[in-house]
């Protein structure tokens, strides 16, 4: 160390360093940043959920220089966009598929986390900025939504403000505050531009918050067991920069073919047709992202019930590092464990194909039963399971895995 | 043998950073094209860049002004004494020489972009010490002819791209 800084003694770059220390801050956190070296591909989405919130915040930027924010123009700024701006309707799809695929990279990060047990000690703080980042992303995305004043941005908007009109007492005026009068109008479309502009910069901040917390004990890993030195570790540069770089081809490769060649396959096409207050579609549906909370939603057959069980479906993950009993982190050495996370995981996708049909017959039941086992997985199995299971022998190290004693 | 293979592995290797920098230096380019492209004049500004202008109400000794790409142009159907007077003066007493055959399709009409080659402000017609127009904000005066004869512009005042499509036509840009 001490003969490098004699040797670039004289460079620019340590110049700089030496008044602020930028380059070794970079240096420490993504170049040497002392990595378990048995990471899997599942470990690439963190970067991948990083990448995309870049593009989103790149592409915005853009199409707010040519968007409207008024009930009056909005539409036709949307259409101006896709039509006469220079590429704008690749920098529109982008930013659409965007919004998409970054909720498929961090709905796999979270999975992620649930089936190798990353938010157990001492990471609990680590996954809670992490579901911050969740709620934070779905606001956005939904004040997104409502931004191009076609027909679902408008009845979407309708309906999950109308949310609020469930508290008690002080619902109905909650609802007009949110909209600044008595129905969704220009005061609501601005105030959502605002805050839709304002938001994803807030997720930046908690972003850096989870990369400290991350940083402070490290990734967890496949076989979920503490590094028991630095024979344990690789660094960060180039063994997973390289691998990040991969695996952010192989996303790109599909994003870009979606962009491309479906570019309004995960939309809906009623948002092509301008706001009518006065006419509400037959089949109101939320973007795909929130299908499975809608579920919840309407799975419950009382307004402010239906509303509670909604958020408590994200809520309870907060809970989930004390409510999650065992002190074996990865799902590999927990058998039974092993089967509910794939149960659960399947059960979050009833519940998202359920979201997207109407409330009617077999539907609720399905909805219903899913719904069941969503709370049931985290409130009564996960507690249970610490008591019960009988998880296998943990490797003594990560560079002495079981196999190889 | 060792070290022949170290070479050759090194050259290889060396390749391959210096082909994946310029395929990743190709990549950023080509995606960053677009985020710059975006902010230059789109379609529906591109398409508004022409004007048709008809001259028939105008008369001798008026002008007229019309919007043409955001910015006022001039149409001036000048009298026998201005096409006159623009032809008289000596080609090298001007700041910026420029006959007056070369600055007029139909020496009746005089077409000029309407701002002053110096800062961009918008000149008065018919005013200033040579009959012409004569600019406010820092005192340009221009001839009958639109060009620069006093004051700190550079260049006479330009002529847009324009033809007669008929008589009492033209269609600028």
């Amino acid at each position: 160390m001490k003969k490098e800084n004699i040797k670039n003694s004289g460079s620019l770059l340590n110049w700089i360093d030496y008044r602020l220390p930028i380059i070794s801050m970079l240096k420490h956190s993504a170049v040497d940043y002392p990595t378990p070296k048995n990471l899997n591909y599942w470990w690439n989405f963190g970067s991948l959920a990083g990448f995309f919130l870049l593009v989103q915040i790149i592409t915005g930027i853009i199409l707010s220089m040519h968007y409207t924010a008024h009930v009056d123009h909005a539409f036709s700024s949307i259409e101006h966009i896709m039509r006469n701006v220079n590429h704008g309707w690749l920098i529109r799809y982008v930013h659409m598929n965007g919004a998409s695929f970054f909720f498929i990279v961090v709905y796999i990060h979270i999975f992620r986390g649930l089936y190798y047990g990353s938010y157990k000690a001492p990471r609990e703080l680590l996954w809670w900025l992490g579901i911050i980042i969740l709620l934070l992303m779905m606001a956005t995305a939904f004040m997104g939504y409502v931004l191009p004043w076609g027909q679902m941005s408008f009845w979407g908007a309708t309906v999950i403000t109308n949310l609020f009109s469930a508290i008690p007492l002080i619902g109905e005026s909650i609802v007009q505050w949110l909209w600044g009068g008595y129905s969704v109008d220009n005061p609501t479309l601005s105030r959502f531009y605002t805050l839709h502009f304002l938001l994803p910069f807030l997720i930046v901040g908690v972003v850096i918050l989870h990369i400290v917390a991350l940083h402070t004990h490290g990734s967890n890993n496949p076989l979920g067991i503490d590094r028991k030195g630095p024979q344990d570790s690789i660094p960060f540069h180039p063994y997973y920069t390289v691998k990040d770089f991969f695996g952010l081809g192989v996303a790109l490769t599909i994003f870009f073919s979606v962009v491309f060649f479906a570019p309004d396959y995960l939309g809906h096409p009623d948002n092509y047709v301008p706001a009518d207050p006065l006419k509400t579609p037959a089949h109101i549906v939320p973007e795909w992202y929130f299908l499975p909370f809608y579920a919840i939603l309407r799975a419950i057959p009382d307004k402010l019930g239906g509303v509670i069980a909604m958020f408590s479906a994200i809520f309870v993950l907060f809970l989930l590092p004390w409510l999650d009993t065992s002190k074996v982190r990865s799902a590999t050495f927990r058998p039974i464990y092993k089967i509910l996370f794939w149960i659960f995981a399947i059960d979050a996708i009833i519940l998202g194909w359920i979201g997207s049909k109407p409330a009617e017959g077999t539907y609720i039941i399905i909805g219903r039963l899913a719904t069941s086992y969503y709370f049931l997985h985290f409130l009564i199995l996960m507690p249970l399971l610490g008591y019960f299971e009988k998880t296998k022998p943990l490797p003594s190290s990560i560079s002495k895995p079981v196999l190889a004693e | 043998m060792t070290i022949n293979r170290k070479n050759k592995s090194k050259g290889r290797r060396n390749f391959i950073h210096q082909a994946s920098g310029a395929l990743g230096a190709i990549a950023v380019v080509s995606a960053g094209w677009p985020l710059v492209d975006q902010m230059n004049p789109s379609k529906d500004v591109e398409a508004l860049s022409k004007i048709e202008v008809d001259l028939t109400e105008l008369a001798e000794g008026k002008s007229k002004t019309v919007m043409w790409r955001g910015k006022p142009l001039f149409i001036k159907h000048r009298t026998n004494e201005e096409i006159v007077e623009a032809n008289n003066v000596k080609i090298e007493d001007l700041p910026d020489p420029q006959t007056d055959k070369e600055r007029v399709k139909n020496p009746k009409y005089l077409v000029l972009v309407g701002v002053c080659t110096h800062l961009g402000c918008v000149p008065a017609s018919d005013k200033g010490e040579y009959k012409g127009w004569f600019c406010p904000c820092h005192g340009s005066h221009y001839d009958t002819s639109g060009r620069i004869r006093k004051g700190p512009a550079p260049t006479n005042l330009e002529i847009p791209p324009y033809v007669f499509t008929d008589d009492n036509t033209i269609l600028v840009g």
